[in-house]
């Protein structure tokens, strides 16, 4: 029979989400004594809300990719950007690390966080023993990396304020613009909403029925 | 029980009983390795001093044009705030939004509360509406975006580079500055100090 490790919840305890102030579980809702915040043991309907917000991307994903984010009109010529056009460009044009920036940037990273949130949520619904380390270390880096996606919107909002020259040369934001920015927020919410102690209290529940 | 001095980790949730931990040195959690507690040298004194350099460097990047380029004989620049107003006016109110949002508003608001928590704790006062204040700031974090705006502006640069002549603008090297006093800040501010402070209070 292993040791149960002394959870704040298993001591009766709640430490605030905000100040990290270790307080006494209340029987109803209760705010932190020091710093006013809602107490709360764990993140309230975690998994719920989080795949919640992990499906209103994955549904934003597909717009924000096959929709144009940018029109080029010069010299009367209108030419379409998608975000992977942008990565091509880059790469035809020689600039490979910019191609690899934007890459990472705007395609890989949105998709890892979403593959790496279900795989965390399916994990703590199953209650997986597998690595929990690991597992909250992958969450740590989507909470890390996922501004970084904002990337593009900045780009565009930049070309389209400064290529604004009539008829010689116009750069206009497309519809995929705002539907891509919905993404970014969205995924960021998500790594919001996820609890990580979820990911340890999997490994005490199974402790309770070995017990 | 007395819990002055258990901590928590906010990671998974094993509590810890808290030692002594030398400033500048870190305690971490013994079962998922995540941060307890950082304390900091002179934490008050020194984020007030970067979050000051901050402000200054603030209203340069956001008065001056960060980009120009040149066409034959016409030049365009533009500041932070033109941008947006174009993306305004291309009916990209989302987007708008969000730039004006993440660049312009987040870095200001989290530098004058900042500003309104650390110069009362200097003065050894404190605020009165430290806790609501200093608990905005832990919810803004994630929200502001000026370093990645920086690298925008270099990805933005080199995409123009086709078709005209860039200028570097003089808020190009306040934010280039601004992002370093910004990672400075997140180095230097101890916030289990801050939120101590509110213990005093009572």
């Amino acid at each position: 029979m292993t040791k149960l490790p002394p959870t704040a919840r298993r001591l009766g305890l709640v430490a605030c989400h905000r100040c990290h102030l270790l307080c006494r579980q209340a029987a109803g809702p209760a705010d932190c004594p020091r710093c006013g915040a809602p107490l709360h043991s764990r993140k309230p309907n975690s998994i719920a809300r989080t795949w919640a917000f992990v499906l209103a991307a994955v549904v934003f994903y597909i717009p924000a990719n096959v929709l144009p984010i940018m029109y080029t009109t010069s010299l009367g010529a209108v030419e379409s950007d998608t975000i992977m056009s942008g990565v091509i460009y880059f790469i035809s044009s020689g600039s490979w690390p910019l191609a690899l920036i934007i890459f990472i940037a705007s395609v890989f990273v949105p998709m890892l966080k979403l593959l790496i949130l279900s795989f965390l949520l399916i994990s703590v619904q199953r209650h997986w023993q597998w690595r929990p380390v690991d597992r909250t270390r992958l969450y740590r880096l989507t909470e890390a990396i996922g501004r970084w996606s904002m990337l593009d919107i900045f780009v565009v909002t930049i070309l389209v304020a400064l290529v604004h020259l009539g008829a010689l040369a116009n750069i206009e934001a497309g519809l995929g613009a705002p539907f891509f920015a919905a993404v970014v927020i969205v995924t960021m919410l998500a790594a919001e909403s996820f609890d990580p102690r979820l990911i340890w209290d999997g490994l005490e529940k199974s402790n309770d029925r070995a017990n | 029980m007395k819990t002055a001095h258990l901590i928590a980790c906010h990671e998974c949730d094993l509590v810890h009983q808290l030692g002594e931990v030398p400033p500048g040195g870190s305690a971490c959690c013994a079962r998922c390795g995540s941060a307890l507690y950082r304390p900091k040298r002179d934490s008050i004194n020194r984020t007030l001093a970067l979050t000051l350099a901050g402000l200054i460097l603030y209203i340069i990047a956001n008065t001056n044009p960060f980009l120009g380029f040149k066409i034959g004989s016409q030049v365009r620049e533009t500041i932070l705030a033109t941008g947006i107003y174009q993306l305004y006016q291309q009916d990209m109110m989302m987007i708008a939004t969000v730039v004006l949002f993440t660049v312009v508003l987040v870095p200001a608001v989290y530098l004058v509360s900042m500003l309104y928590i650390l110069v009362p704790l200097q003065m050894n006062l404190v605020p009165r509406h430290l806790a609501r204040v200093f608990r905005l700031l832990g919810f803004l974090k994630p929200w502001g975006m000026m370093e990645i705006f920086m690298l925008g502006i270099l990805v933005s640069a080199v995409k123009l580079g086709k078709m005209a002549t860039i200028i570097p603008g003089e808020a190009l090297l306040a934010f280039m500055a601004l992002i370093f006093v910004q990672a400075a800040m997140a180095v230097t501010l101890d916030s289990h100090l801050i939120w101590e402070q509110l213990n005093r209070h009572k």
